[in-house]
Parts: structure tokens; C-alpha cells; sequence
């Protein structure tokens, strides 16, 4: 026979399969944090050694392929924490990093992303060097406005707020570049240490 | 009305079983290994308790292929639905009417 106890186990039980199933939840918010480092440290060097500040849509800088290999490079980096601490975080909470939920968390994210990077390289490849800070904001907004449902709820202000930096930015380039490190830099450090101080001592 | 706890259905008494019905409640269909590493089962545990809520019709069996590897997917009936649906009610107000005793 079972007792009352056992009834709100089984509640318990009903209610955390239903979110493991359908949300991946081993992010970690170090990785927001280090990937707001990332972006600032990318946006300075941009700034101060190659000078690089778009002021109006088409724009040139001789160091452009410098300055596209940083942001490649401040991709790979943000990418590569992210991956390492969610693995860390999944095996501390005895979760594979590689299930259902976390597939489909990536290609909702994935999708948005590739369609704004090619996007981004063919405007770039036409000179419209300025759009950069602007699209990127936009599209990582788009990307985390949809992966939001596979994972944390909160992921959809983050989303919101690119979005919006990325608008505002595509009307004042000048405040480009300042605006894009305020979005990826100072935006993921606050949202990533509330993100860890909420979820990550589980 | 008086609830007891002979409402609940027999089908739902294991917690695998549960299980497998709250993670194809909110999933449209898993594959038999999703299923597996939500609920940390053996192969052979998970294929029993599947084959038993199919046999009450609640659950959907769809065998196909992918890649020439053979791939089976669960989905919920409307009958599962309606049964799991109910069994959370019961639950809720057991638990409801103990509390208020």
C-alpha cells in the first residue's frame, strides 16, 4: 500500500522527468561569463590595434581579415567554454551531454545562427563592413530567442535584449562596435553570474 | 465524490512506467534509447514496461529505419492521454484531501 508520501514522490518524479525530457539544463553560467571576457577583450583589440570602428555601412579597414579572424577566434573560444562547462556541469549532475534534449536545444539554436553567418559574410564580402556589430547582435538574439524553450526560460530576455541592441545598433552604426560589446561583453557577464549564482550550485 | 486509491490506474503503480508516460506527455515521440538515459534503465527493464503499456494501448509503437539501423519510436495515444491525465487528477486529490483531513 502505498503511503501519501509516496503520492508527491510520484508527483515529483512526473514533474522532473517532464523537464529533463524537454529542457537541457546543464549550462553553466561560467560560460556566459567567459564569453562576455571574451567579447570585451575582442572589441579592445579591435578598437585599439586595428582601429577598427565603423561609422557608417560601408566601411573599410585594412585590417578587416584581422579583425574577422579575432571574431572567428572569440566564437571558437565562447563555443569551446561553453561546451567543456556544460559537459562538466552534465556529468556532475550525472546527465549525458549528448541527448535528446541537448540536440535539439543545438539545432534550435544552430539554424538561426548559420543563416545569419552566411548572411554576415556575403554582406561583408560586398563591403557593408558596418552591418557587422548590428547582424550579429540580431542573430545571436534570434538564436537564443529560440533555444530558449530547450532550456533555461530566462534564456528568453537574453534573446530580447540582443535582439534590440542588434536593432538600435543597425540604426547608429557609429555606436556599433561599442554597442556590440555592451550586448556580447557586459550583457553575458551580468547574465551569466545571475545565471550561476541561481542554477549552478544544484 | 469520494476518491480512493483503487481510481488510480494499475498501469501507472511503477515508477518506470510513469515515467516513460510523463516524457512522451510533453515529447510528440522519443526513440527507445532517449527513453533510456531519462530514465537510467537496462534495455531489458525498459522493453518490458513499454511492451505493458502497449498492451493497454497507450502507448505507439513506430519501427522504421534510419541509416539501415533499425529505430523504434514511442508516442502517446489519445487513450494514454486520457489515462495519464486522469491518474494525475486522482494523485492531486488524494494528496489535496489528505491534506485537508
Amino acid at each position: 500500500m502505498k503511503e501519501e508520501q509516496d503520492y508527491i514522490q510520484d508527483i515529483a518524479e512526473i514533474r522532473s522527468m517532464m523537464e529533463r525530457s524537454t529542457k537541457f539544463l546543464s549550462l553553466s553560467g561560467w560560460a556566459g561569463v567567459m564569453a562576455g571576457i571574451y567579447a570585451l577583450a575582442g572589441a579592445w583589440i579591435a578598437y585599439h590595434f586595428y582601429s577598427f570602428n565603423p561609422n557608417k555601412i560601408v566601411y573599410t579597414s585594412p585590417d578587416l581579415s584581422r579583425v574577422i579572424f579575432l571574431a572567428v577566434l572569440v566564437l571558437i573560444l565562447a563555443i569551446g567554454t561553453a561546451v567543456f562547462l556544460s559537459w562538466k556541469k552534465a556529468h556532475k549532475r550525472g546527465e549525458k551531454i549528448w541527448n535528446a534534449t541537448s540536440r535539439r536545444l543545438l539545432i534550435n539554436m544552430t539554424i538561426p545562427l548559420l543563416a545569419g553567418g552566411f548572411l554576415i559574410f556575403i554582406l561583408l564580402a560586398k563591403g557593408f563592413v558596418g552591418l557587422l556589430a548590428p547582424l550579429t547582435l540580431l542573430f545571436y538574439g534570434l538564436a537564443v530567442y529560440n533555444a530558449s524553450n530547450f532550456t533555461y526560460g530566462e534564456m528568453k530576455f537574453l534573446g530580447l535584449i540582443q535582439i534590440g541592441l542588434g536593432l538600435i545598433s543597425s540604426y547608429f552604426i557609429v555606436y556599433g562596435l561599442l554597442l556590440w560589446a555592451l550586448g556580447f561583453g557586459v550583457v553575458h557577464i551580468f547574465y551569466g553570474t545571475y545565471m550561476h549564482f541561481k542554477y549552478d550550485g544544484e | 465524490m469520494k476518491i480512493s486509491i483503487d481510481d488510480l490506474h494499475k498501469a501507472f503503480e511503477s515508477r518506470v512506467r510513469l515515467g516513460i508516460m510523463s516524457a512522451l506527455a510533453v515529447n510528440d515521440s522519443l526513440d527507445f534509447t532517449s527513453l533510456r538515459e531519462y530514465l537510467d534503465v537496462t534495455d531489458g527493464n525498459l522493453a518490458t514496461h513499454l511492451k505493458k503499456l502497449e498492451k493497454e494501448k497507450f502507448i505507439r509503437v513506430d519501427k522504421s529505419f534510419i541509416n539501415n539501423k533499425p529505430n523504434t519510436s514511442y508516442s502517446m495515444t489519445p487513450e494514454g492521454k486520457k489515462a495519464f491525465e486522469e491518474h494525475l487528477n486522482v494523485l492531486e486529490q488524494i494528496i489535496n484531501s489528505q491534506k485537508s483531513e
